[in-house]
């Protein structure tokens, strides 16, 4: 039941860019419980969601396995994604996100990547596009314990803000304790390009369909590596049902 | 067709409003090609900004008619929709949409501003093979994203495909043959001619050398100094130019 001790506030690290409001009405259950899996050595396993509220996914890969996990986050209220990956030798963890939206809303992903042995390898790809004074964010952190050698690690951010009240956040964290590792990151948050807006103009496409474009081609890059590419495709398309009904 | 009066225009900097067009007047008729030249900074990229209607570019006076309706009242794409083209000096990259994309989305923007069907995959796909064999520009091309990777060369060729493929009435084309190569030159002006050159359309040919104008034979050369059209004559006054050099002619 209820607890206030264990609920999470702003103040804790992973919740620092939530919504403060949305937490103090939520139940300690869903703030803090896990949905476990385990994906046994060898195999391949992949999850996507359409998020709404809060929802915590905690999974270990066993050696050479594979985790996938995709999601579009557009929800109308407070909405997170948490996850928290634990890779064995050789295994691999691929995260594919987009948060997407307008109103006054706060929707973000948080992740923990954990690299417990060597040779395992992670890419997480997030693309976040808002207007209003809707807020994105991606918190990712990575650990790489000692000896975990030849771990490849790798994670991209990028925002666009289509009008000024938005913002997106990025917090990204690096732990590593082994010397043999590669661990990139890249983050840019930015407004769509101006110049392509009136080249596309200038060719007689009107600004919602020249937005609609670009905004597909960034957001794309989110799924690009999603195996199942019928899946890509749904929820690139989920992704920009959201622009559609936009005013912007 | 084309009717430019008294224009004065600014552009945003950085530090403010800069006048950069000060009172230019000039008037293509249909079926005509006219050519602007001018020294560098004289204003030419910005009389095309201008006239395309690209945010940051204002008019502050003057007026443009375009088939007889006032240009300047339309949005962007409302004036390529009403048969404006705009050849870009720097064609710009647009990563992540295809050329194929970019131009059937184009293509059926203006067709549905017109009240026309949308063309279908297959149609397009054939009127954008067919101009892209006119220009000698390989269908591979056309689809990777929007210029992304192109050579300078090759961004040119890429903007007299979609010429093509989107059949302008009145085409303004700024330094379309810089970049190009010998031979590129006469495919594309050979394209120019076979594009542009009927009943009821009109060139505006922006550019700094003589050769263009040996294939697109134009009908008048202007000289843009200055933000003004300060001298007007035949294609006699492109070779004397190109002899004399600006400081001598103006
Ligand atoms: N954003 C800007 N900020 C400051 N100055 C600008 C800006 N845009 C244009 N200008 C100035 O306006 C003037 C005209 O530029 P424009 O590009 O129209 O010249 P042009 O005649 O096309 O020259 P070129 O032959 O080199 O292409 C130049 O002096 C240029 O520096
Ligand atoms: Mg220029």
């Amino acid at each position: 039941m209820t607890d206030l001790a264990t609920l999470p506030t702003t103040r804790d690290e992973d919740w620092r860019y939530a919504d403060a409001a949305a937490l103090e009405s939520s139940d300690a259950e869903t703030l803090t419980g896990w949905t476990e899996i385990a994906v046994p050595a060898g195999e391949s396993r992949a999850e996507s969601r359409d998020v709404t509220g809060v929802e915590r996914i905690r999974v270990r890969v066993g050696k050479s396995g594979k985790f996938e996990l995709s999601a579009v986050n557009a929800a109308p209220g407070y909405a997170r994604l948490e996850c928290e990956v634990t890779l064995e030798d050789g295994a691999h963890f691929e995260f594919g996100g987009v948060t997407i939206g307008g109103g006054n809303e706060t929707r973000e992903f948080v992740t923990r990547c954990i690299h417990v042995e060597p040779n395992a390898t992670s890419n997480q790809v997030v693309r976040a596009v808002h207007w209003g004074k809707a807020t994105g964010n991606f918190l990712g952190r990575i650990e790489v314990v000692r000896d975990a050698q030849k771990t490849d690690a790798a994670q991209n951010f990028r925002a666009i803000l289509l009008e000024k009240g938005a913002s997106a956040n990025t917090k990204p964290e690096l732990e590593i304790f082994a010397d043999d590792v590669k661990c990139a990151h890249g983050a840019a948050i930015g407004a769509l390009d101006q110049m392509a807006g009136f080249y596309m103009a200038a060719r007689g496409i009107p600004p919602e369909i020249a937005r609609k474009l670009q905004v597909q081609a960034f957001v794309a890059d989110a799924f690009e590596n999603i195996e199942d590419e019928a899946l890509g495709e749904r929820l690139l398309e989920r992704a920009l049902s959201v622009l559609e009904g936009a005013q912007l | 067709m084309l009717k430019i009066e008294n224009l004065h225009a600014e552009v945003a900097t950085a530090d403010g409003a800069k006048q950069i067009l000060n009172g230019l007047t000039l008037e293509v008729g249909a079926g005509e090609v006219h050519a602007i030249m001018g020294p560098n900074g004289a204003g030419k990229s910005t009389l095309a900004y201008a006239l395309g209607g690209r945010p940051g570019y204002e008019i502050t006076q003057g007026s443009v008619t375009f088939d007889g309706k006032d240009l300047l009242d339309m949005e962007p794409h409302e004036r390529a929709a009403a048969g404006l083209f705009l050849g870009f000096q720097y064609p710009v990259e647009i990563p992540g949409v295809s050329n194929v994309q970019f131009l059937r989305e184009a293509a059926n923007a203006q067709r549905k501003a017109r009240g026309e069907e949308p063309l279908t995959g297959g149609e397009f796909l054939k009127l954008a093979k067919e101009k892209a064999a006119l220009l000698r520009m390989d269908m591979d091309m056309l689809k990777r994203p929007v210029n992304v990777g192109f050579s300078g060369g090759e961004k040119k060729r890429n903007e007299m495909v979609q010429m093509g493929i989107l059949d302008p009435k009145f085409a303004i084309l700024d330094e379309t043959d810089s970049g190009l190569d010998i031979d590129a030159l006469r495919t594309v002006g050979d394209g120019i001619n076979s594009i542009m050159r009927a009943e009821g359309k009109g060139v505006l040919l922006i550019t700094h050398y003589q050769r263009l104008l040996d294939y697109v034979k134009p009908d008048k050369v202007h000289i843009l100094a200055k933000g003004r059209i300060v001298k007007t004559g035949g294609p006699e006054l492109a070779l004397e130019l190109e002899r004399e050099g600006y400081e001598e002619v103006v």
